[in-house]
C-alpha cells in the first residue's frame, strides 16, 4: 500500500523546503500557504547575507523543482481549519479562500489597466499601493492575478471581468473547505516582524523617517516601491546618513526576551545597500553585541571598515520637526559619553515573533512563543522560524531534517 | 521515433493583435514542413490544450511545438504524455512584451523563434534513464558521533539501512567527553544531562544499522547507487556497498598549544573547555595540585575571530562557557566567574542562559587580553584592556583560566592534493577556475580522479556555497553534516545530520530511477561519449565540477551517471564534441543558430545571439518582458542548460552564419559566485577569452563576443547592457561573413 501523504503549512522557503525535499525523496505531498503567492517573506528580500545574491534565484530553482514534480499540490490562499486524527491518520480541513480569478488567467495584465479601486500594497509593507486586482509581484508564483475582496468596488463595478477575454474573473467566488488525508504534518508557517510600534520611544510609527529592517529590504529592491533607490519616507530625499539601531525589541525583556539571532547580519547586510548606493554616505550601527556566528564572521570583518559601529543601546529617537531628521540618543559604552547624531533615517532592527497565531491544539508553544519540538511527540514537526529565530539557511536545514521526520511518520503506520 | 510534428499557435495576450500569425505558421507549414499547425485564441484554456490532446490521440502528433508564452508558466497546463516531445517558443513575454507590436523586426523575431524551435525539436530525443547495475539503498555514515549516529538512525527510522563507520574504539564522539550539555528547550537557562549513552544504545540495537567501530575507510569507488566501500577494522577489510554516504566526521578543538600568548602550555592552569569538561566530570573542580577552584576566568575567542588563529567564529563557544560557568556557580554560588569577551554570541533562545548566568554573578568583561601572568601560588593573573572603559584592568589571581579554544573541522588537515597537482600537472598554466581545495584528511579516501576527498570551501569545511541550498555538494551522493560542514551547536547538528540522511536518500531513490539530483532534480538525460573519436585531453573530467567522470590509465574518460548532474559542462569542455544528451548537443545548437535567418548586410539589420543561462539570465529576460521594457530587437535569445555547456564551436557556427555578435549572459562567478554549477559561468568566460585569438585572425574583432554576468532580479539593466552592446557592433560594422 502506498504511504500517506504529508501536509506542509506554510509555503515559505522552510514549508517550500520541506515539501519539495520530502516529495522529491517520493512523498506526496500537499501544501497549504496563506498568500496568493508561494515564497513568504524570503520572496520581499532584496538580498541574502553574506552572499548578497537574490532570493529570486533560490526561489525560481525550487519553483522549476515544483512544476516538474508531480507529488507535490500546493494551495495558496489557503488556511488549516481543523486537525483531527493521530500519527499517520490525520483529517485536515483547509479552507480556500476565494482569489476571484480562476485557472483562466494568463496575467496579461489587461484587468488591472481598468482597475478603479486601490489597496495598500502588503508586499511592499504598505509603502505604495497596488490595483485591488493585482499581481503579488513580477516574481510571482504561481503567475495568477488576485482581488482583494476588502477593496474591489464589486459586481456593480465589474470593469475587470469586461476586460478579461478570457472569463478569469469571478467576483462571486467564495470560500470552500475541504478535507486532506495525510500521515503527517510539517508546520512551518514562519514569522512576523515584531511590531515596532510597541518599542514606543524609538518613534516608529510617529517619525516618518523610522523604518523598520524589513521595510528597508523593499525599499533596496528593484521592485519595491522606491525601484531600489534608498530615500526618506517624509520627503523622497535620498539618505546620506543612516542608523542602524539593534536589538530594537529582542534581547529586551520587556518585548522579546530572546535574541533574533539574524538582525545583526541583516543590518550589516542593509549598510552594503546603502554605502552601494552611495559610497559617501554615513552609516552608523547601534549594538549591544553583534552576533556574525561562523563564517559570517569575515562579512562583519569586511563591513565594519566602512561604517561607524558604536556598542550602545540606543535609548530614544527624536525627530527635528522641520527637517524631518532624526536624533538618535545613545550612550556609548566605550567612551561613557552620551552621544546624540542625527541622522536622514533609522532602520529599526526589529526581532522575529514566530507566527503561531493558528496553531492547532497537537502543537505547543514555548514561552517565547516557539513551538516546542518534542522529540516524544510524533506525527506533527515545526521547522523553520516558528520553531526558533533562524536565517535563511538554517531554516532550510531545519526543513529539510522535518521532511524526514514527516517521512518517518508515514512509514511507521 | 518518427516524428510528426505539430505547432500551436497562440492568439491570445494579444499575440494575435501583435503579430501576423498566419506567417507565422507558414514559416512552420512551408519552411518547417510541418504536418499540423494550428491557431487559437485561448491555447492555455481547456479547449485550446483538448485541441493538442486530440491531434496526439487521433492524428498521431508526437512532437510539439506550442508558440505562446514563456516556459516558465502554464507549465501544468501544456502538460503531455511522457512519450510525447514538447517544446516552448516563448512569443510573449521574450517577443511582444519586450517588442513593439506590429512591427516588422518583432515579426522577424517571431518568425526565427518558430524556425529555432522546430530545429530544436528535430535534435530531441526521449531520453532514456540511466540504469545501474546491483543499486542498493543502504546509507553509509562516516563518523559515530552526534551527527553520524543521528543520520543513521534517522534513516533507519525511514526504512532504510545503514552502515555506520566510526575511527575511535566506540560510538558517541565528542560528546562522550562532556559533563554536561547545552539546554536544548525552552526556558533554556539550566544545562542538562548529557544523554549520548542513550543514542548510543539504540544505534547499537537498530537491526537496520550496522556498526563499524575502531575501523576505517580504506576506499569508496563507485558513485552514487553502487559505491563499494572498504572498511578497515581489526586488520581485516570489510567490502559493503552503499547507495550514498554522509560525512561525519565533526570537528576538532583548536590547538591550543598554538595559544602560547595566553599562558596555555606554560601554566599548568591554564586549560582548555575541554579540560574543564574532563575536570567537573569528575565532581568538584579541583586544581593539577589538589585546590578546589573558587576562581575562574573563561577567555572567549581564543584562537577564534583571530586572522592569525581561526578568522571565523566557532559559534558555539560563548554558550560552551557560560554552560561552565555554571559547573562552578552550582558547585560554589560564591565563586568568582569571569567571562572576558568580544561579543556574547548567546544566540537565539539561548540569550536566556546568557541572562542566568549574568543574574547568578557571572562578570562579564569586554575586552582584548594583553597577558596572562602566574603568581607564586599559581594562581593566574589576567590583564586586559576594558573596551567599556578603556581602562587597563588586572584581574586577582584567579585559580584557573579556561581557554574557549574554538573548532577545526576535520577535513582541514592533510596535504592540499591541489596545490600539488598544480605543480605537478600540465593542466597547471591554464587561466582556469581556482583549484579545488582538497587535503588528503583520510576520511572518505575517494576512488576519484578529482582526489580523495570532499573539496572543502573556506577554512577546510566541506559546506555548500548556497544559501538556499545547505547540502548542495559537489560529490554528488556525498553530503556533508554537522560541524565538519560548519561551526554548529547540538541542536543544529541534530538538525544537520536528519537533514543530511533525507540528501542522501533522495540521491538513492533519484539514483535508481535514472534522474538527476538537485539542481536538474527529475532530469533522465545524461551524457553520452562517443569513445571513439576521444583524444584524451582530459578537458571533460578536469572540468567538470562534480568530480563525474573517473579516467583509465590512458586517460580515457570513464563516465558515472549517478554522478552527474546533467548540466552539460563536459559537453562544452571537449573539443571532440564527442559528448551528448539525447535532448541536448552540440549539434542541436549549432542548428539552432543555423535556422536563424540572417538578413543581407544592405538591410542594415544586424543579428545579436544571446545565449542565456536557462536558471537566472533567462527568467531575467522574462522579467523583462512582463514589465513591458523594451530591448533591442536583433537579439535572439537561446537557453542553456548552464553557461559552462557552451562549445566554441558555436561561436564559429554563429559568425559563418552571419550573425554580428554574440553576447554571453551567466551568473556571477569569484568568491561568491551564483552559478547552479559551480563554476559552468567561469569555464565559459575561460572558454570565450581563448576564442579571442582566433576571432582576430579571421578578422573578426574579439569585441563581436562579450559575456556580462547577470543575476535573476537585473532585468532592469538588460535593455542598456544590449543597446550598449549593439552599438559597439554597429562602430565594428557587419560580420564580413554575411552572406558566405
Amino acid at each position: 500500500m502506498a504511504h500517506k501523504s504529508i501536509l506542509v503549512v506554510g509555503g515559505g522557503v522552510s514549508g517550500l523546503t520541506a515539501a519539495i525535499e520530502a516529495s522529491e525523496a517520493g512523498s506526496e505531498v500537499y501544501l497549504v500557504e496563506q498568500k496568493s503567492y508561494l515564497g513568504g517573506r524570503v520572496a520581499q528580500m532584496n538580498q541574502y547575507f553574506p552572499k548578497l545574491c537574490p532570493p529570486n534565484c533560490g526561489l525560481e530553482i525550487n519553483f522549476k523543482r515544483i512544476k516538474q514534480n508531480p507529488r507535490i499540490k500546493f494551495f495558496t490562499l489557503a488556511e488549516i481549519e481543523k486537525i483531527d486524527g493521530v500519527e499517520g491518520d490525520y483529517t485536515v480541513t483547509v479552507k480556500s479562500n476565494p482569489r476571484y480569478v480562476n485557472q483562466n488567467c494568463t496575467a496579461c495584465g489587461k484587468c488591472t489597466e481598468v482597475c478603479p479601486a486601490e489597496r495598500s500594497n502588503e508586499f511592499n509593507y504598505g509603502m505604495d499601493k497596488t490595483q485591488a486586482i493585482y499581481k503579488a509581484h513580477e516574481f510571482a508564483f504561481p503567475m495568477k492575478y488576485v482581488i482583494d475582496g476588502q477593496a474591489c468596488l464589486g459586481a456593480e463595478c465589474g470593469k475587470c471581468v469586461a476586460a478579461c477575454e478570457y472569463g478569469a474573473i469571478e467576483l462571486d467566488m467564495s470560500a470552500k473547505s475541504f478535507n486532506l488525508n495525510v500521515g503527517s504534518i510539517v508546520w512551518a508557517t514562519g514569522w512576523e516582524p515584531y511590531d515596532a510600534k510597541k518599542v514606543d520611544y524609538y518613534g516608529f510609527g510617529k517619525h516618518q523617517n523610522v523604518i523598520t529592517n524589513v521595510m528597508m529590504e523593499r525599499l533596496a529592491a528593484s521592485n519595491g516601491p522606491t525601484a531600489g533607490k534608498i530615500v526618506r519616507p517624509s520627503d523622497g530625499k535620498e539618505v546620506k546618513t543612516v542608523a542602524f539601531v539593534q536589538c530594537a525589541g529582542s534581547r529586551d525583556e520587556n518585548h522579546l526576551p530572546y535574541c533574533s539571532g539574524v538582525c545583526c547580519m541583516a543590518s550589516l547586510k542593509q549598510a552594503t545597500y546603502v554605502k552601494a548606493m552611495n559610497s559617501d554616505s554615513k552609516v552608523y550601527m547601534f549594538y549591544i553585541d553583534v552576533r556574525a556566528m561562523g563564517k559570517h564572521e569575515d562579512f562583519y570583518t569586511k563591513v565594519q571598515d566602512d561604517i561607524t559601529m558604536i556598542k550602545g543601546k540606543v535609548g530614544e529617537i527624536s525627530e527635528d520637526p522641520e527637517t524631518k531628521d532624526l536624533i538618535v540618543q545613545v550612550e556609548n559604552q566605550l567612551t561613557g559619553e552620551i552621544m546624540k547624531e542625527t541622522v536622514d533615517m533609522v532602520v529599526l532592527a526589529t526581532g522575529m515573533v514566530p507566527a503561531t497565531s493558528n496553531v492547532p491544539d497537537a502543537i505547543t508553544c514555548d514561552e517565547d512563543g516557539f513551538i516546542v519540538s518534542d522529540p516524544q511527540q510524533l506525527g506533527v514537526y515545526s521547522a523553520g522560524c516558528v520553531k526558533k529565530p533562524l536565517d535563511v539557511s538554517s531554516s532550510v536545514k531545519d526543513s529539510t531534517s522535518a521532511a524526514l521526520k514527516a517521512i518517518q511518520s508515514t512509514v511507521r503506520r | 521515433m518518427d516524428k510528426k510534428t505539430g505547432v500551436y499557435i497562440c492568439t491570445g495576450c494579444s499575440l494575435g493583435e501583435s503579430l501576423e500569425i498566419e506567417s507565422l505558421s507558414k514559416v512552420a507549414t512551408k519552411e518547417g514542413k510541418v504536418p499540423v499547425c494550428k491557431t487559437h485564441p485561448f491555447l492555455c484554456g481547456p479547449e485550446g490544450v483538448a485541441l493538442i490532446k486530440n491531434d496526439i490521440e487521433s492524428e498521431g502528433v508526437n512532437t510539439i511545438l506550442i508558440a505562446a508564452c514563456s516556459p516558465r508558466v502554464n507549465y501544468d497546463v501544456f502538460e503531455f504524455d511522457s512519450s510525447v516531445i514538447m517544446e516552448r517558443v516563448n512569443l510573449r513575454e521574450q517577443v511582444i512584451w519586450s517588442q513593439p507590436a506590429n512591427d516588422e523586426d518583432t515579426q522577424m523575431m517571431a518568425e526565427d523563434y518558430i524556425r529555432m524551435g522546430l530545429a530544436k525539436v528535430k535534435h530531441i530525443d526521449l531520453p532514456v534513464p540511466y540504469q545501474g547495475v546491483n543499486m542498493v539503498k543502504t546509507l553509509l555514515v562516516v563518523g559515530g558521533g552526534l551527527t553520524g549516529m543521528t543520520a543513521a538512525l534517522e534513516a533507519a527510522k525511514a526504512g532504510y539501512k545503514a552502515v555506520l563507520v566510526e575511527k575511535s574504539p566506540v560510538l558517541g564522539g565528542w560528546m562522550n567527553g562532556l559533563f554536561k550539555q547545552a539546554p536544548r528547550k525552552a526556558p533554556f537557562t539550566t544545562p542538562e544531562e548529557v544523554d549520548i549513552a542513550e543514542l548510543v544504545n539504540k544505534v547499537e540495537a537498530d537491526p537496520d544499522v550496522t556498526v563499524y567501530t575502531g575501523a576505517e575507510i580504506l576506499e569508496i569507488a563507485g558513485a552514487p547507487g553502487m559505491f563499494d566501500a572498504s572498511i578497515s577494522q581489526n586488520g581485516a577489510t570489510v567490502k559493503e556497498r552503499v547507495g550514498s554516504v554522509v560525512l561525519a566526521t565533526g570537528a576538532v578543538p583548536y590547538d591550543p598549544t598554538k595559544l602560547d600568548y595566553l599562558g596555555y602550555g606554560k601554566y599548568e592552569n591554564v586549560i582548555t573547555s575541554q579540560k574543564m569538561e574532563e575536570l567537573a566530570s569528575k565532581g568538584k573542580i579541583l586544581r593539577p595540585d589538589g585546590k578546589e577552584v573558587q576562581s575562574i576566568a573563561f577567555i572567549q575567542c581564543a584562537g577564534s575571530r583571530d586572522q592569525e588563529h581561526l578568522p571565523y567564529c566557532s559559534a558555539t563557544c560563548c554558550v560552551e562557557s557560560l554552560k561552565q560557568a555554571t559547573y562552578l556557580k552550582e558547585q560554589n554560588p560564591e565563586a568568582n566567574v569571569f567571562i572576558f569577551y568580544k561579543d556574547m554570541r548567546a544566540s537565539g533562545q539561548y540569550e536566556r542562559l546568557y541572562k542566568q548566568v549574568q543574574k547568578d554573578g557571572g562578570i562579564f568583561v569586554r575586552g582584548e587580553i594583553n597577558g596572562i601572568t602566574e603568581d607564586d601560588e599559581k594562581n593566574l593573573l589576567i590583564e586586559a584592556t576594558d573596551m567599556l572603559s578603556g581602562a587597563t584592568i588586572t584581574t586577582e589571581g584567579v585559580d584557573m583560566v579556561v581557554l574557549a579554544n574554538g573548532m577545526v573541522p576535520t577535513t582541514a588537515f592533510g596535504e592540499d592534493i591541489a596545490a600539488k597537482a598544480d605543480t605537478e600537472e600540465e593542466d597547471k598554466k591554464d587561466d582556469g577556475p581556482k583549484p579545488e581545495i582538497i587535503r588528503k584528511s583520510n576520511l572518505l579516501n575517494l576512488a576519484y580522479r578529482q582526489g580523495p576527498e570532499m573539496p572543502t570551501l573556506k577554512y577546510g569545511y566541506a559546506d555548500s556555497h548556497f544559501i538556499c541550498f545547505p547540502y548542495e555538494t559537489r560529490r554528488t551522493g556525498i553530503y556533508a553534516a554537522g560541524s565538519v560542514r560548519a561551526p554548529m551547536d547540538e541542536l543544529s547538528t541534530v538538525e544537520d545530520a536528519t537533514g543530511a540522511a533525507l540528501k542522501a536518500i533522495q540521491c538513492m531513490e533519484s539514483s535508481a530511477q535514472g534522474m538527476a539530483v538537485h539542481p536538474r532534480v527529475g532530469d533522465m538525460s545524461f551524457p553520452d561519449f562517443a569513445m571513439s573519436r576521444c583524444t584524451q585531453c582530459k578537458r571533460c573530467t578536469v572540468e567538470c565540477p562534480f568530480g563525474a567522470i573517473n579516467e583509465d590509465d590512458k586517460f580515457n574518460p570513464l563516465p558515472n551517471p549517478t554522478r552527474c548532474r546533467r548540466c552539460g559542462i563536459c559537453m562544452g569542455a571537449c573539443p571532440e564534441r564527442i559528448i551528448t544528451f539525447k535532448n541536448y548537443s552540440v549539434p542541436m545548437i549549432g542548428n539552432l543558430i543555423k535556422s536563424i535567418e540572417v538578413p543581407d548586410e544592405d538591410e542594415e539589420k544586424p543579428r545579436i545571439l544571446i545565449f542565456a543561462c536557462e536558471n537566472d539570465a533567462y527568467p531575467a529576460l522574462d522579467m523583462a518582458g512582463i514589465n513591458r521594457l523594451k530591448y533591442n530587437a536583433w537579439v535572439r535569445v537561446i537557453p542553456l542548460r548552464c553557461l559552462g555547456s557552451l562549445s566554441l564551436v558555436w561561436i564559429a557556427d554563429s559568425m559563418s552564419a552571419g550573425i554580428d555578435g554574440i553576447f554571453l549572459l551567466g551568473c556571477k562567478h569569484g568568491d561568491d559566485y551564483q552559478c547552479h554549477f559551480i563554476k559552468g559561468s567561469e569555464l565559459a568566460e575561460i572558454r570565450l577569452s581563448k576564442v579571442s585569438e582566433t576571432l582576430d585572425r579571421l578578422d573578426l574583432d574579439s569585441d563581436r563576443v562579450r559575456m556580462d554576468q547577470v543575476s535573476i532580479t537585473d532585468y532592469d539593466k538588460i535593455p542598456a547592457m544590449l543597446d550598449d552592446f549593439a552599438k559597439r557592433l554597429d562602430e565594428l560594422g557587419p560580420n564580413p561573413y554575411k552572406g558566405f
